[in-house]
């Protein structure tokens, strides 16, 4: 399998970034077209391990030595096929995804890991490319009808997979597009909606139904879903944005991250926004450090920010794995993304402790004060300081699902952390109602919403059929 | 007692022991005069032979009883003639009334009866009984349990009815025999079981029981009377694996004695039965009915060839036909054999299977007496002649001591050779004119001309069935092909031409604890020889294996006719679909083939199976009834209606109906079947019974991967398809050899295999005579597996899934199958030893026993159950104390790291555990402590098959010494290291050559029998006497059985292995499908021993991926002492199974030896230490609940487990373990754990003597010369005294010639074993086997008497296996050596003679100059040193040398000539060789005539070119090379 001697031949390769004077100006994605050649000697360093580390580091269990080895044998469209088998939007995580199967490969021990996301990326192009990748209409129709509620990557998934087992599935989404947080979170120098697009084109061909400007709860009642349809899955995303509680909060230019990078989004998309949020020309604070901070950093580069400063509360992680997630766990580490490689000043271990602003309301200056570790996070006298701004973005992550309109009009149960409780077969409190992806678990990857809608299917799919084809 | 456990004979079956399993192995002997001269001398002579063959036999655990001694004479009419006028009748004339030895009843009333049933039947058969006689016995010489259970011993005179010949005498006494047998076992006398007739004829008398040799005249006082005389004796000394009470099984038989083993007995049992119903011969008549059954059930093995000599014997055929027929000599790859007695076994071959496994027999019927060895030379057989006609034949040479101007010659058995005495025609005759007799019989040739043919010559079919990928698809699924199928089995397979090799052991469920539905293939695990006979080499010595097979209906094997021999020979039986095609439109002769479907509606559900079964087998009763002769079980036609039978289950449920029907000899059954693929498989299905398989879906498989590219360019489809066959082939092969086993023909139907959760109504019902001893699943279990195939398979495949299952079985995958090692267990293990928290071990323990819950491992199965209320943890023996019962796992230096070896055993040392060597010998360097106090020394050395590094001062740097007869992940397989991992180092520790490629065989070639294992003890122990000796085992049914033969061969230690033990590598079917979980073996072990009461002399190790504290707990109670840990300790070290281990790539550094990997090694001594303490403590919470404070008081505490009660698995329910937790119900005296030492019996070794006298030369190295007489008994001879000096002087030794000892006699075996630098031992006489085993430095000269007159060049000197694993020294022998001289030389330089079979099989270093004959496969497996070889005859490179390994090339190197010419002057000197002296004399003349042995690897290494063919070639005419002699 693979060449046996691949991984100490060859050393670890990544395509390069477009030049960050040449990406800043766009919203195209910013790496470089890797060739072929290339990516099958990346395939020939995975070691087809006894154990497949990766495998069950990977949220969706891609079954990453049988894809390495196809690609490095040329025979990509086995390598799709195998790939598809766990996974309905490669493309997606090969752009988006942290990659926790790459912390979990075993050569990654001692070596840089194998580039599996890059690998899976190409595999996947390519079969879009040479037109491999085809709607799969179901040969029968169970006459069962499902509503998938959310069409971020969970719902996605699990319309796909709950059509495939032969479901009439209609997929409902309150935004006037599909996608969810891949449509409108995430921005388009890191997946381009094109590609979203085109796997929604192979989802309408095998007949899922896309509902868009549909808000359940809102415009329509979530109980007529119940008497509509035969079960109810919802994937509804953790949308419920934490809030920085400190006075002047309330100034204008502080806006929540999520107010700021769907409206870029769809500008790209062609949309024209009054009164977009723009950062051009302004001293921009991200505050915190995670992946929608990173977001917020590109498209304020984008936008020709004056500068930009991010920041957050918890201290600097090292630079290397700590030694507190030994592998194969995912590693506490510093992580540098392209939007960390084209600018901005990154902070750690600061607290704000208040916003003040000038005389129109408009915010100025924060406040901020350095503090210890977690959890006390102990505020160091004497380090108080103020960081001048324009424009302030929260980027402090979510608190779970919003729970206005469905989630209270279907009583469902909530867990411990406000996210929908279910059962191990993924069912609500409310029999024949599902939930999956953030919406069940909270905020998460990609990867894990994929994962739940899958698993959710097949657990839905058993519900109605006492048995399941699907996996 | 009970009734399980009388105190007479081998106890019933009880808990995991089967009386079957029972093995014995001895010594055999003969005398006899050749002009057929009777005397009393000849007994007195066999009795003295017998006890000189002691040490071959054994005792239990009653010191004075034996195994079991006997010894057949003729008739002593005269003796007779006056013990009967005293007792008032007399006898007629000799000739005319036969005698019979008669074990009976003790009690007067059942003894009464049996007697009568006697007689009535000799009346009724036309004889006259003339009376009876006691014969006079001394019971009070005997041993205790020898006397508890001796028979009544009498004899009976019956005497000729009117007209007959003395045969027809003969052949009635036999019917008399067989039916009295049958009668009296119909009574129900309470004491029945005493009765048995030893011998009953009017030409041979037995003498035999439960003694030791030395007892056989003061318990059989006649003896020893004058009178008694006789012009043959053969003799018999037993050692058998059981203490059990057994007067029946002393040999000799009617006709045989045997030394060695029948591995294939079930099938011949089966065949023999098979053939009954066509038995037929004139001279029985209406007699023959009488004799059913031929073979007498519940004998041994050696007892049921008996059977089979006798019937054949007395049915027409001579003794040495019948001989040469049952177990021929490997003929089938013999090109220089001449066609006509080639011939003449073809044509037996289609009467009769071999009856196969090491052997050595001897055999008379009164007038010809002589011996047959096996075809592969395993067991010795050492003959002289004297001048004045006398034959001395036995185990050993020098067992009668005869004044050397006597002899007029001496020789061997040679491998497959027959020797015979003919004392009416007082003559000696010989092989070859034996074979030429029988060719000459019959004009076998033309008969087999006349009605043989091949498939070959069978007309082409018109059409073969094809298809596409859909319907391979479905098919696929049908039959539970996964993509691991494809990838790891098929396409490797087909690639490289032979099996797939992987590493690391097994750690997914059995089959019947699996959630998937498997094959019923995976219920069965392969048995394999450990102990009591050999695995054998298929690849090295390939020469005596074989394919071959012949099909057709089976005629009267009792007549000779052409007839006989119309059958279709097969020369592989797994054929291609054009050849089935043929089959089944086959019409020649009587050939007649007709196809029953395999399949069964899956619409009724599972009850469908069974019925559909039935109609299966009475469809095939049917066609017999019509007239077919070739049924083709078949399973195309699976669509949504129909899916497959298990193909074994129908096959086996025909196989047996048709065996029960008495019709299975008429038919030969073939399966087409889309299931099998892998080894395994085909080997089940010939094990029960096909003749040949035609796997029709993997080469459809195949076909389609090589549609979709899946092969490299140069791959056509022919190679492909040819590769596959290849790889099953020598697969096959290297299954049969598992078992000792040479050929297809024996292995069919030979059912060597027992399966683990079938449950015993399926067992019984359809595959009679395989053990299954856990109960487990039924017919309805897998007709449901089947139907959940099928189900799959009939779905519409999504495009976006996996066209097959992905397996997970070879590696991990989340949709696979269950793994014990998986990314949860090993990181959690990894971070809990280093984070050094025992509360994070804790969490491990608990994944890993909640795994083991769900049914991971067997032992997931058992509940504690409290030995008393629960005790504080403060008073259970400290965790320190504990860890001193652990040991680590042998893993070779070489296989892993320095590193990582280093690491080990470091940590081990540190807590007084023992790491183990491994195979690879230990550096020196590492016997002394580093400067910080660290000691990187093993304390386990490990002896196993290859000897590497086995030198005396390795064996005395050692605390145990450990003889790997089997490793759990490939038991009865050997090794290979390839060169690119023999770096310099490797190669210094090895006694090898860096870059050399180096072997290990698969039998230790110094044990192919239980008594050799006891000399290997004794040598070790000799060498040693510090050291405990461990024997490691594995895991398989009837383990315990050779366990407590182990024990009585006096290891100290046993270790019993589980099947899922790791290798570096190993063919992966070997790693999944052979032996068991040693939760049977070790319970069985500990069942065995306690009932022989042996169980109190050993201590019981145990390993296989113990884990955590519970592990330890269940693998005490269930009787072990001390426990063994390999995988999990190399995991704690960072061992992330990545199973490469055989390609070098360890990406952690452990099992690697490329540099740039091993400095990624990362583990430490404190996480191994960690591990083994948190184990230990994990043990302490457990022992506390259960209340012990002693790790001593749980062993064998099997009443402490109990079977769950709450599993509800849909197969693992039907599981019951009572046979597992059985405790045999012996007093409380008899030991259930080690409380004493063994007696090796060193005390009265001659080396104690010699130690005392060379203490000046060892302390002071002043020069000692000794002069002193020697005998066969004196084994092992210099041994302990080189032990003594390597303790004081290292691997050093003494000044050269500091110790010189002349002996003069015959040596015992093991001559200069092990000697050491400085000493040299000169022998004036002759030696046994093993002369210089493991030579370490010491010189052995050995010439024949300075007054016998024989030639010393074509004599006998030495015996087999010489200079076995030597490393350095020098040896002279003049005269010839037999098999297998200097196999695994390394480092040794010899001069000999002449050698036997095999010689320098697998040398890797060193020289040999042999100036004489060599017999066939020299140089097999030979990857250095180098040979010369003087070519007198011009034969050498034609036809006995194995050139797959090797250059032949004339000795021209001046440098070389310069060494040969100073070897052979040294000889001449040495040893006054007139043979040495005449070459030297003629030296130009001899010069061109040596010949050069260079094998290719060491060429390599030394940057040598190989010859170029077109040279060979050219060279052919002047150094004969033509063609090569591998074969097979």
């Amino acid at each position: 399998m693979g060449k046996v001697t691949g991984f100490k031949e060859y050393t670890r390769e990544m395509p390069a970034r477009r030049p960050v004077a040449e990406r800043v100006l766009d919203y195209f994605e910013v790496y470089h077209p890797f060739a072929e050649e290339k990516v099958r000697v990346q395939g020939a360093r995975c070691m087809d391990c006894g154990i497949p580390f990766c495998h069950t580091g990977c949220p969706v269990n891609n079954i990453i030595p049988d894809w390495n080895d196809l690609v490095y044998r040329d025979r990509w469209k086995d390598a799709i096929r195998v790939l598809h088998s766990t996974n309905n939007f490669p493309e997606f995580t090969g752009r988006i995804c942290p990659a926790p199967c790459e912390a979990a490969c075993v050569l990654g021990i001692s070596e840089p890991p194998v580039t599996i996301k890059l690998i899976e990326k190409s595999i996947v192009d390519r079969a879009w490319e040479e037109g491999w990748i085809q709607p799969e209409i179901p040969e029968t129709r169970t006459g069962k009808r499902i509503a998938v509620v959310g069409s971020g990557p969970s719902g996605l998934a699990a319309a796909q997979q709950l059509n495939r087992a032969g479901h009439d599935v209609t997929l409902f989404e309150k935004n006037d597009r599909i996608g969810g947080l891949l449509r409108y979170g995430i921005p388009d120098f890191k997946l381009e909606k094109r590609v979203l697009d085109r796997r929604l084109e192979q989802m309408m061909a095998e007949g899922v139904r896309f509902q868009t400007s549909a808000h359940v709860g809102g415009s329509i009642p979530a109980q007529d879903l119940r008497k509509e349809f035969d079960a109810v899955v919802l994937t509804g995303g953790a949308e419920a944005p934490r809030d920085l509680n400190v006075p002047g909060r309330e100034l204008k230019g502080i806006y929540f991250a999520m107010q700021f990078l769907p409206q870029q989004n769809k500008v790209v998309a062609g949309d024209t926004i009054p009164d977009q949020i723009r950062a051009t020309g302004k001293r921009v604070v991200i505050i915190g450090g995670g992946d929608t901070g990173a977001d917020c950093l590109g498209t304020c580069h984008r936008h020709q920010a004056k500068s930009i400063h991010q920041f957050e509360i918890m201290p600097m992680p090292p630079l290397e794995r700590s030694p507190s997630t030994p592998w194969p766990l995912w590693p506490l580490q510093l992580r540098t993304e392209s939007a960390h490689e084209e600018g901005g000043k990154r902070d750690w271990a600061l607290n704000t402790m208040k916003f003040t602003g000038d005389e129109n309301g408009n915010v100025k200056q924060l406040h901020t004060i350095r503090v210890g570790p977690p959890p006390k996070f102990e505020a160091i006298p004497g380090t108080e300081s103020v960081i001048e701004a324009d424009l302030v973005l929260l980027a402090l992550g979510f608190t779970g699902p919003v729970k206005q309109g469905m989630i209270e009009q279907l009583g469902v149960n909530l867990d411990a952390r406000s996210n929908i409780a279910t059962g191990a077969d993924y069912m609500s409190s409310v029999p024949g109602v599902f939930a999956a992806g953030d919406m069940r678990r909270g905020q998460s990857l990609v990867v894990w919403a994929i994962s739940e809608g899958r698993k959710a299917a097949v657990a839905l799919d058993r519900y109605l059929m006492g048995s399941s084809t699907l996996s | 007692m009970s009734e399980l456990y009388p105190f007479r004979g081998v106890p019933a079956a009880q808990g995991l022991y089967r009386p079957e399993h029972e093995h014995d192995a001895c010594g055999i002997g003969f005398v006899a005069n050749i002009e057929g001269r009777k005397s009393h001398d000849i007994v007195l002579k066999g009795i003295q032979i017998l006890i000189n063959l002691t040490h071959r036999g054994a005792c239990g655990c009653d010191p004075q009883t034996g195994d079991g001694a006997g010894i057949l004479i003729q008739i002593p009419h005269a003796f007779f003639e006056r013990e009967a006028g005293s007792l008032g009748f007399s006898l007629p004339l000799p000739g005319e009334y036969g005698v019979g030895m008669v074990f009976l009843p003790v009690d007067t009333h059942d003894r009464l009866i049996c007697e009568g049933i006697i007689e009535k039947i000799a009346r009724e058969e036309g004889l006259s009984v003339l009376g009876w006689r006691d014969t006079p016995i001394n019971g009070n010489t005997i041993g205790r349990l020898a006397r508890a259970s001796q028979p009544y011993i009498e004899q009976i005179f019956i005497r000729s009815g009117q007209g007959m010949d003395q045969d027809a005498l003969e052949r009635k006494l036999y019917v008399v025999r067989k039916r009295a047998e049958t009668a009296i076992a119909e009574t129900d006398l309470k004491e029945k079981d005493f009765f048995y007739i030893p011998s009953l004829s009017s030409r041979t008398i037995i003498y035999k029981g439960l003694l030791l040799a030395p007892q056989i005249t003061d318990f059989y006082k006649e003896l020893l009377d004058p009178d008694l005389t006789s012009a043959l004796c053969l003799v018999h000394q037993r050692f058998s694996t059981n203490t059990f009470p057994s007067w029946k099984l002393a040999h000799p038989y009617r006709y045989i004695c045997h030394n060695g083993e029948i591995n294939t007995l079930r099938g011949n049992m089966n065949w023999m039965y098979a053939r009954q119903s066509v038995l037929a011969s004139p001279l029985f008549g209406a007699d023959m009915k009488k004799l059913m059954p031929i073979i007498t059930a519940g004998g041994s093995d050696s007892a049921m060839l008996d059977n089979a000599v006798e019937m054949l014997t007395l049915s027409g055929r001579t003794l040495p036909h019948v001989m040469s027929m049952l177990i021929p000599e490997a003929w089938d790859h013999d090109d220089t054999m001449p066609e006509d007695i080639k011939a003449f076994y073809e044509y037996h071959a289609s009467l009769m299977e071999p009856w196969d496994g090491p052997a050595a027999v001897a055999f008379t019927d009164g007038r010809v007496i002589g011996a047959k060895l096996d075809r592969n030379g395993l067991r010795p057989g050492r003959f002289l002649v004297t001048n004045d006609g006398l034959v001395v034949l036995a185990s050993e040479a020098g067992v009668l001591s005869i004044k050397p101007e006597e002899v007029r010659m001496k020789g061997r058995l040679a491998p497959g050779r027959i020797f015979i005495v003919d004392t009416e025609q007082k003559r000696l005759i010989t092989d070859e004119e034996v074979k030429k007799q029988l060719a000459a019989r019959q004009p076998y040739a033309q008969w087999l001309k006349e009605n043989q043919i091949t498939l070959d010559h069978l007309p082409s079919p018109t059409h073969v069935l094809s298809t596409n990928h859909e319907t391979i698809r479905m098919r696929q699924r049908a039959f539970g092909y996964t993509d691991e199928d494809l990838k790891t089995i098929l396409l490797p397979s087909a690639l490289g031409g032979e099996e797939p090799v992987g590493s690391m052991g097994i750690d997914t469920p059995l089959a019947c604890l699996s959630d998937k539905p498997q094959m019923l293939f995976s219920y069965f695990k392969q048995t394999f020889a450990q102990v009591t006979n050999p695995a054998i080499d298929s690849i090295r010595e390939g020469l005596v294996m074989s394919l071959n097979s012949y099909i057709g209906s089976e005629g009267n094997i009792l007549d000779e006719t052409p007839k006989n021999c119309h059958t279709l020979k097969l020369r592989h039986p797994v054929i291609s679909n054009w050849r089935l095609e043929k089959l089944r439109r086959v019409s020649w002769g009587n050939f007649l083939a007709t196809s029953l479907p395999m399949l069964f509606r899956v619409e009724g559900g599972e009850n469908q199976l069974e019925e559909a079964i039935e109609t299966l087998c009475r469809r095939a009763s049917l066609a017999i009834k019509s007239g077919y002769t070739l049924l083709i079980l078949t399973d195309r036609g699976v669509d949504h209606e129909y899916a497959p039978i298990p193909s074994l289950l129908a096959l086996s449920a025909v196989h047996n109906h048709l065996i029960r029907e008495g019709t299975r000899n008429q038919v030969a059954l073939i399966v087409e079947s889309g299931e099998p693929r892998e080894v395994m498989h085909f080997a089940l299905l010939l094990g029960y019974g096909a003749s040949a398989v035609n796997p029709y879906l993997a080469i459809e498989t195949l076909e389609d991967l090589h549609k979709a590219g899946a092969f490299p360019p140069e791959y056509t489809w022919d190679k492909v398809f040819k590769s596959y066959m290849k790889s099953i082939d020598k697969g096959l092969l290297k299954t049969f050899s598992k078992m000792g086993i040479s050929t297809l023909q024996s292995y069919q139907g030979a059912q060597i295999f027992e399966t683990v959760g079938l449950n015993q109504s399926l067992v019984e019902k359809y595959f009679t005579g395989t053990s299954s001893r856990i109960e487990g699943i039924g017919i309805e279990v897998l007709a449901r597996e089947a139907i959940m195939k099928h189900e799959f398979a009939m779905q519409p495949p999504h495009l976006s899934d996996t066209e097959l299952r992905v397996g997970g079985e070879y590696q991990y995958r989340v949709r696979g199958e269950r793994h014990l090692l998986n990314p949860t267990t090993v990181s959690k293990l990894q971070h809990a030893v280093r984070q050094e928290k025992f509360e994070s071990f804790r969490e491990f323990a608990d994944i890993v026993n909640q795994q083991n819950r769900d049914l991971q491992m067997l032992r997931g199965m058992f509940e504690f159950k409290a030995a008393g209320p629960p005790i504080p943890l403060d008073q259970v023996e400290p965790a320190a104390e504990i860890v001193k019962r652990f040991a680590t796992g042998a893993m070779s230096f070489g296989s892993i790291s320095k590193e990582a070896h280093e690491t080990l055993a470091i940590a081990m040392n540190r807590i007084g555990g023992k790491s183990n060597t491994g195979e690879g010998g230990e550096d020196e360097a590492r016997f002394n402590p580093d400067s910080n106090g660290d000691l990187r020394r093993s304390a386990i050395k490990q002896v196993a098959s290859a000897r590497f590094g086995v030198t005396t001062n390795y064996l005395i740097n050692a605390d145990d010494l450990q003889i790997k007869i089997a490793q759990g992940a490939k038991p009865g397989e050997g090794g290979q290291l390839p060169g690119h991992k023999v770096d310099d180092v490797i190669a210094r520790v090895r006694h090898s050559i860096p870059g050399v490629g180096l072997i290990s065989p698969p039998p230790h070639h110094d044990i192919y029998s239980i008594e050799d294992l006891a000399q290997l003890i004794f040598d070790l122990k000799n060498v040693n006497p510090q050291a405990r000796i461990s024997v490691k085992l594995v895991a398989e049914v009837g383990v315990g059985t050779v366990a407590a033969g182990v024990a009585k061969a006096h290891a100290d230690v046993i270790l019993i292995s589980g099947y899922d033990g790791g290798t570096g590598a190993s063919p992966i079917s070997s790693i999944r499908h052979a032996g068991i979980p040693w939760e049977l073996g070790l319970s069985e072990t500990q069942q065995v021993l306690v009932m022989n009461d042996l169980r109190s002399r050993v201590r019981v190790q145990v390993d296989g991926k113990l884990q955590t504290g519970r592990d330890v707990a269940i693998a005490a109670l269930l009787g072990a002492e001390e426990f063994g840990f390999a995988t999990t300790p190399l995991v704690t070290m960072g061992c992330i199974m990545m199973r490469k281990c055989h390609l070098n790539t360890c990406p952690v550094g452990i099992a690697t030896q490329d540099p740039e990997l091993r400095k990624k090694f990362a583990g430490k001594p404190e996480h191994v230490i960690n591990f083994l303490f948190y184990v230990a403590e994990d043990l302490r919470l457990i022992m506390a609940q259960l209340g012990f404070r002693k790790v001593d008081e749980m062993i064998g505490r099997v009443d402490c487990l109990t079977q769950r009660v709450d599993v509800e698995h849909w197969k693992a329910k039907g599981i019951d373990l009572s046979s597992v937790l059985y405790n045999p119900p012996m007093p409380s005296h008899v030991g259930r754990r080690c409380t004493q030492a063994q007696d090796h019996g060193l005390y009265d070794s001659l080396d104690g003597k010699l130690i005392e006298l060379a203490s000046d030369a060892i302390e002071r190295l002043t020069p000692l010369s000794l002069d002193l007489p020697i005998r066969n008994v004196h084994r092992t001879v210099g041994a302990m005294l080189s032990g003594r000096i390597a303790r004081r002087h290292g691997s050093v030794g003494l000044p050269d010639d500091t110790i010189r000892i002349q002996f003069h006699g015959c040596a015992g075996q093991s001559f200069g074993a092990f000697l050491a630098t400085g000493v040299t031992l000169t022998l004036e006489g002759e030696a046994n086997d093993y002369v210089g085993k493991g030579l370490s430095g010491g010189r052995i000269v050995i010439y024949p008497p300075r007054n016998s007159h024989f030639v010393p060049e074509e004599n006998i000197l030495i015996g087999n296996v010489c200079l076995y694993g030597a490393t350095s020294g020098e040896a002279f022998f003049n005269g010839m050596a037999g098999e297998r001289f200097a196999v695994r030389n390394s480092g040794a330089t010899a001069v000999v003679e002449g050698v036997g079979d095999h010689g320098c099989e697998y040398m890797t270093r060193g020289m040999v100059v042999v100036l004489g004959k060599t017999g066939r496969n020299f140089a097999a497996g030979m990857t250095g040193g180098i040979a010369f070889v003087l070519d007198q005859s011009g034969e050498f490179a034609s036809e006995c040398c194995n050139r797959v390994d090797v250059d032949l090339e004339p000795l021209v190197d001046v440098k070389d000539v310069e060494t040969v010419h100073g070897l052979v002057a040294r000889h001449s000197e040495l040893t006054d060789s007139p043979q040495a002296k005449w070459i030297l004399k003629h030296w130009d003349a001899m010069l061109p005539k040596f010949i050069k042995v260079f094998p290719h690897e060491y060429k390599r290494v030394l940057g040598i070119p190989r010859i170029p063919a077109s040279v060979l070639a050219a060279q052919a005419g002047t150094m004969h090379a033509q063609g090569q002699v591998i074969r097979g």
